[in-house]
């Protein structure tokens, strides 16, 4: 190419500690193209584009615009040349409506940016009310808000991290249209995403990170998604083959027209749930988060008590009244979507933080607390699930999100559980633990515990479940077969547009 | 150059000692600094501030008849704190205690009650308790701050012991100085070493302390208590109970300073007096945290503290110190002491790269 790519960057390294985030990485993005970095958690992606974006500085290493060398010391910076990035979590005030916040970032009068924000959705299928509230807006607003705000400062290359993570598949596709229009006007688009089939949909290049270093450049149309996950995770792709459930037993969890009004403003009201779930059987809710998920959770784990005692009745008993441990007398377990500070406490051990809920195995002598039995606990799941920590001295908030959740669903499992709540399973989880969670469940299953498993993401559900219901708006539809419904369907339900 | 903290993978056992060692070198460091301007000699004040409690038997023995108070209560807020219960009013739990044990020899002057002495730690005890779980009550039921409840009913509780001292209470023959009449023999305190003021309220600390430190550190109760502190939505999915912890916190923290006021009135004072109010309520609150909020930390920092108090006392006589001088250096002890204090978690890293 004669022409010097928009963005280059030359052996760029980071380190934090001892973990070296990016170790010499090679990168050259050009104008009108969608480059794709792709990697799994922790493979440094997010790392580099906040040195990209101008958030840390490298240690190492040079970056060039249109081939003039710039440092870039904090965001602003990097705004000035050009660089715009949407992140995955918004950052948006939910109690102003959309023109207010984007008018905190840009300067002008409210009407004129009121005008420009509507031209711009005209322009490229991002329409968006400039009036109304951020917190009506539903997730995929919210992310044409934000690249709109982006859009307004004129940016050459925009920066997209992970963002069909929370999407439902139509706005994916909306998404998408956009982005190729973006592209078409000559704009660069970094794509930050570990979702293969989108990569090769959407994307002309494709950055492979693993452990913090490039390793592929490749055009992501000529691979199929096996040989890109190859290259991803570096080696072969984990099979979840697994043998096909039977055909499930009694009733251990059920949900009576269970409805809850919302504890705040932000919340989500709760009504007429009903549900059952069966021994041997995984039961999916689908649905994007904020839909009542942490809610309806909140309700079956009993750290929010329900109306009537009849509204949830595990293994054929009125609990609805009954806190956490009653219920896990019972046979209960649950692993919490957050993993610090809900479903472990940071500061402590890990040996500690089994006591946090397996207790009840003989690791208390008349209130005092067994080492000896927390221990041998701690380093079995450690063993068991394959977690990768120093040792059972190690502390919570210390470890990786991935191995964290698997001492979490580890200590749950070896509870020995009737009947199991998992939300959101493998958020921010790498691939190959991401497997090794799910092959766990399905085990359990095959074992005859009921598992009911709150996701966002679509293919994980479709892999485990043979029964799938979707939580919109605090509704919870009726059950769907896993085998006959498809993910357009519950697209359809997750927005609303069937009940 | 950039200073920066990054967290530990765990706690620094090194760190946990040295921390208070570099608090207190610090502290040295910045007093010197502050009686030179004051133009006071500071190697005399520093000497008596932290050598001479050390250099006679009969100060070593105040301090330790100080550090008994203080560790009792530190003890007891300490349970609380570690549970995000924060009782800031133990002065009035510890004043309330001191009340209820006086009744006793107030009503009784003679002595002749039986058990006197028993039933006055018991008394004081009750009250202590009863004062804080009205905390609690407000706390559980009506969702009030127990910070702001526990410190207002301190200041009723200095109320309560004004009016008490001024009118039912006073000694008829006491020439009208607001104060009971002198307790008799059998409700005071055993003496602990012939000549001194320490009596057995100290044991009654240390055994305090040996109860907080097998239930915080090895009792399930205590893990509990911890998980609420450090992780509240952590103690709510396991179904550890809120509203208990509450409870727990509060009324262990009124418990020790009931006691702690009854020891206070049956010891050294020997009558109810308006001195009572010394502040040891507030003083203990450092205590626990210099001491990290650990049993054994807190035996250390306690202690500490009363050296400093008693070499305090002294600096003001010999090194001409003003009080307020002795109380900078409390403050400043434990500015430099949490500062150290984070080293145990993170550590300091150093960038040389200078930000382009």
């Amino acid at each position: 190419m004669s022409q010097p790519a928009l963005l280059r960057l030359a052996k760029v390294s980071k380190r934090y500690g001892t973990v070296q985030a990016n170790k010499e990485i090679d990168l050259e993005v050009h104008s009108g193209s969608i480059h794709a970095v792709l990697g799994e958690n922790g493979a440094g992606k997010s790392t580099l584009m906040k040195l990209i974006y101008g958030v840390e500085q490298p240690d190492a290493g040079h970056i060039y615009w249109n081939g003039q060398e710039v440092h870039l010391a904090r965001p602003s910076d990097a705004q000035a040349l050009g660089i715009g990035m949407v992140f995955q979590h918004f950052s948006l005030f939910e109690t102003l409506s959309v023109v207010q916040n984007v008018s905190l970032m840009i300067p002008g009068k409210p009407a004129d940016l009121a005008q420009k924000i509507s031209d711009l959705g005209d322009q490229f299928g991002l329409s968006v009310d400039p009036h109304a509230m951020v917190h009506r807006l539903s997730v995929g607003e919210r992310q044409r808000v934000e690249i709109i705000r982006c859009l307004l400062l004129n940016p050459k290359l925009l920066i997209l991290d992970e963002p069909t993570s929370v999407l439902p598949p139509q706005s994916v596709r909306r998404l998408f249209e956009t982005l190729r229009k973006l592209q078409a006007e000559g704009m660069a688009i970094l794509f930050i995403s570990h979702k293969l089939d989108e990569i090769r949909e959407l994307c002309d290049t494709a950055s492979v990170l693993r452990s913090g270093e490039v390793t592929g450049r490749v055009d992501p149309r000529e691979h199929d998604a096996r040989s890109l996950a190859q290259l991803m995770i570096g080696r072969e792709m984990p099979n979840v083959a697994h043998a096909a459930p039977r055909p499930p037993r009694e009733e251990r969890l059920r949900l009576n027209a269970l409805s809850h009004p919302r504890a705040s403003r932000f919340g989500t009201t709760l009504e007429g749930i009903d549900l059952k779930l069966r021994s041997g059987e995984i039961v999916g809710i689908a649905g994007i988060s904020g839909n009542g998920q942490q809610e309806l959770a909140a309700l079956i784990s009993g750290e929010t008590r329900a109306q009537e005692p009849g509204m949830i009745e595990i293994m054929g008993k009125k609990v609805g009244h009954l806190g956490p441990m009653a219920r896990r007398k019972l046979g209960f377990a649950f692993v919490p979507e957050e993993r610090l500070g809900r479903g472990a406490v940071p500061e402590m051990s890990l040996a500690d933080n089994s006591l946090l809920t397996a207790h009840s195995r003989n690791m208390l002598s008349r209130g005092f607390i067994r080492r000896s039995v927390e221990r041998a606990f701690t380093r079995e799941c450690i063993d068991a699930f394959d977690v990768r920590t120093p040792g059972p001295d190690a502390e919570a908030g210390a470890m990786s999100g991935g191995n964290l959740q698997k001492f979490i669903l580890g200590r749950e499992i070896m509870l020995n559980p009737d009947v199991m709540l998992v939300s959101q399973p493998t958020w921010g989880v790498d691939i190959g633990a991401a497997t090794a969670i799910r092959r766990r469940l399905l085990d359990m299953r095959d074992q005859g515990c009921a598992i009911l498993v709150i996701s966002e993401e679509m293919d994980e559900l479709f892999e485990m479940c043979s029964k799938l219901h979707v939580l919109h708006k605090g509704h919870l539809s009726s059950a769907l077969d896993a085998a006959e419904t498809s993910p357009q369907e519950i697209g359809r339900y997750m927005i609303g547009a069937a009940t | 150059m950039k200073l920066r903290l990054i967290r530990r993978d765990s706690a620094s056992r090194l760190a946990m000692f040295t921390a208070p060692v570099l608090a207190l070198v610090f502290t040295c460091l910045a007093s010197l600094v502050l009686f030179a301007a004051l133009g006071k000699d500071a190697g005399a004040a520093l000497h008596a501030l932290l050598l001479k409690p050390f250099l006679s038997w009969y100060s070593f023995s105040e301090v330790l008849l100080k550090m008994a108070p203080l560790l009792l209560i530190a003890q007891g807020l300490a349970i609380g704190f570690r549970a995000n219960v924060f009782n800031i009013g133990a002065e009035g739990q510890f004043i309330v205690g001191a009340l209820c044990a006086s009744a006793l020899p107030v009503y009784f002057p003679d002595g002749d009650f039986p058990m006197m002495l028993p039933a006055m730690i018991a008394f004081g005890a009750l009250g202590g308790t009863v004062y804080a779980l009205i905390a609690a009550a407000l706390r559980t039921r009506f969702g009030a701050s127990e910070i702001l409840v526990t410190l207002m009913m301190a200041l009723i509780a200095v109320q309560i012991l004004n009016y008490l001292l001024l009118g039912p209470w006073k000694d008829p023959r006491g020439f009208n100085f607001p104060q009971t009449v002198m307790f008799p023999d059998n409700a005071l305190l055993p003496i602990l070493f012939d000549g001194t003021r320490t009596n057995i309220s100290l044991i009654f600390s240390l055994l305090a302390s040996l109860f907080a430190y097998l239930m915080m550190q090895h009792h399930f109760r205590g893990y509990q208590l911890r998980t609420a502190g450090l992780a509240p939505r952590a103690a709510l999915y396991a179904g550890f109970s809120a509203p208990r912890m509450v409870w727990l916190g509060l009324g262990l923290g009124g418990l020790a300073a009931g006691i702690a006021g009854a020891s206070e009135v049956a010891g050294p004072l020997g009558q109810l007096q308006r001195s009572v109010t010394s502040g040891y309520g507030y003083a203990a609150i450092i205590v626990a945290y210099v001491g990290g909020l650990n049993p054994l930390g807190i035996i250390a920092s306690s202690f500490l503290i009363s050296v400093i108090y008693i070499g305090g006392d002294s600096a003001t006589v010999s090194a001409r110190l003003p009080v307020a001088a002795v109380e900078v250096f409390q403050g400043l002890l434990l500015f430099f002491y949490l500062l150290t204090f984070t080293l145990i978690r993170y550590r300091i890293e150093f960038s040389r790269k200078v930000p382009a």
